[in-house]
């Protein structure tokens, strides 16, 4: 009995929140816009770091020692052909390439808040470049 | 399509891989006056990186071991050697001693130019146990060599910024760190350089070596010279200069009223050209034709050493680019500036050369 009266306070609590949610969900103030704007900075931020990390593979060597301000990563033509990997792969499995072989260091996880800062930082020093994907 | 064919040949030559890139006894020596020619090796930018104890970077180890020993193949042999500067990656005394260690199995003499890399870590003290003066000149077969150390920057940042000589080096070592500083040779080395310039008469060819360009191309990873103009007045009334430079690990070549300017890759890794960035304006002289984009797969592409004939008093540099097609880039005396012997015509230029 009482396990089944929590369950229904939780129910309409959750239905009331999504109602509220529902009620406000094409509202944003600028302010919400610039917090976004932050969270996303940040992340770029730790992935500039990890970018110039001697830690991040095992020999001391960064990436920003051969891609200074990321360059040459050309995060807007992926997914790509990769010849030497025989098909079409992401950004982040030649992010993990460089950090194999270069970095002698261990892949990370393609889901991990490392890749996606690894990948926010590379992508906002290529902001404003069109698309190309599949571009060699 | 040319490249992916030569990589195919190099994978079947196997173990003579090294010899077949050497087809250097067959440059050709075309020169007025026979006396004057000679040639001489360049090899830059090794940047060996110490991991810890007696472990180093192996990449950066290689590079500069293969440079060593195929310089020492030559036939017929250079005059001398050129090491360009960056040594070592941080300037350690450690990374210096494996450097010069390997740099010392050299069978010529060698002159060595200061790095940033080399310096910033205690001003280049150790760096002059080994190698003598940050700057100087000599003469040889009629050509006024100078040296220059280039890579100085504004006094307040060297002695005042960082509270740690570790700190400092580290804020320089990174080519795209916003906390660096623009190179410089600076006054007092200008003026020096002016006195030795007094006693060398206009039609004496000049060719200088510095680390920095002295040309501004991009301030924002120091291929820069803060006061190039200054030098450049300096050298401007003689009537064939030439500067060569490393750091930039890249091919370039430019040419400003008399003076020719020519850049060597690296021994380590090759760096983008600045048009790469996508947040910056492109510096990069028009008349270079750049090197083929690099390929990772090949750890020394992009990656080499020059040997360089004086052309009675211009240059002809031949990169020799391990893991792909040389380039020669060589001072056209009917246009009056340098280019590159098969790809200068817009038409002739393939796709691995453009950067983006
Ligand atoms: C020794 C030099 C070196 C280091 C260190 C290095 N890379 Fe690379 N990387 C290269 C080169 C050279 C290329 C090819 C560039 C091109 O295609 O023009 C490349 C390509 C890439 C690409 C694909 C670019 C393209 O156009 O497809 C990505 C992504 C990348 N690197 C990420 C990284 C990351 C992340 C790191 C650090 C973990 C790193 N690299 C470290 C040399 C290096
Ligand atoms: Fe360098
Ligand atoms: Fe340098």
């Amino acid at each position: 009995m009482r396990r089944i009266a929590i369950t229904a306070t939780v129910a309409i609590i959750v239905t009331g929140l999504m109602i509220v949610a529902m009620l406000r969900a094409d509202e944003f103030t600028e302010k919400d816009q610039q917090r976004w704007q932050q969270e996303y900075m940040s992340v770029v931020a730790e992935g500039r770091e990890l970018w110039v990390s001697p830690d991040l593979g095992t020999n001391g060597v960064a990436c920003a020692q051969c891609h200074p301000n990321a360059a040459n990563t050309h995060p807007e033509t992926y997914p790509k052909f990769q010849q030497q990997l025989g098909r079409v792969v992401a950004l982040r499995d030649m992010i993990n390439w460089c950090l194999m072989n270069p970095l002698e260091g261990a892949p990370l996880d393609l889901d991990s808040r490392e890749m996606v800062a690894i990948e926010a930082y590379v992508t906002y020093e290529r902001r404003g470049v069109a698309l190309a994907p599949g571009k060699h | 399509m040319k490249n992916q064919n030569r990589r195919d040949f190099l994978k079947t030559a196997g173990v003579l891989t090294a010899v077949s890139c050497l087809p250097i006894n067959l440059v050709e020596l075309a020169f007025a006056d026979s006396r004057k020619n000679f040639t001489f090796a360049y090899i830059s930018d090794s940047h060996i990186q110490q991991i810890e104890g007696s472990k180093f970077v192996r990449n950066w180890d290689r590079g500069l071991i293969r440079a060593v020993a195929e310089t020492n193949l030559l036939d017929p042999k250079p005059d001398f050697v050129v090491f360009g500067g960056d040594l070592a990656q941080l300037g350690k005394k450690s990374e210096l001693d494996h450097g010069a260690e390997m740099l010392a199995k050299l069978n010529y003499k060698t002159y060595c130019v200061m790095g940033e890399h080399d310096y910033y870590l205690d001003l280049g003290e150790y760096w002059s146990k080994l190698y003598g003066d940050h700057y100087y000149s000599f003469n040889h077969k009629g050509v006024h060599f100078i040296v220059l150390n280039s890579i100085l920057t504004y006094d307040d940042w060297t002695y005042n910024r960082w509270p740690t000589a570790e700190q400092r080096m580290n804020e320089m070592a990174g080519l795209d760190n916003p906390n660096g500083s623009p190179f410089m040779v600076g006054e007092k080395q200008r003026q020096w350089l002016s006195k030795d310039l007094e006693k060398v008469s206009k039609d004496t060819p000049i060719v200088v070596f510095s680390h920095s360009p002295i040309q501004k191309i991009f301030k924002g990873w120091n291929f820069w010279t803060d006061d190039a103009e200054e030098v450049q007045a300096l050298l401007q009334p003689f009537d064939d200069v030439t500067v060569i430079y490393g750091h930039v690990h890249q091919i370039q070549y430019n040419q400003i009223g008399n003076i020719s300017f020519n850049a060597v890759m690296a021994t380590a890794w090759p760096w983008p050209y600045p048009r790469s960035y996508a947040q910056n304006k492109d510096f990069v002289p028009k008349l270079t034709v750049p090197m083929n984009r690099a390929n990772p797969f090949h750890e020394r592409d992009a990656t080499g050493w020059q040997l360089i004939d004086l052309d009675s008093g211009r240059v002809a540099l031949r990169y020799n680019l391990y893991d792909n097609t040389n380039r020669t880039v060589a001072y056209n005396p009917l246009t009056g500036r340098p280019e590159d012997k098969d790809f200068q015509d817009k038409a002739k230029r393939i796709p691995s050369q453009e950067h983006y």
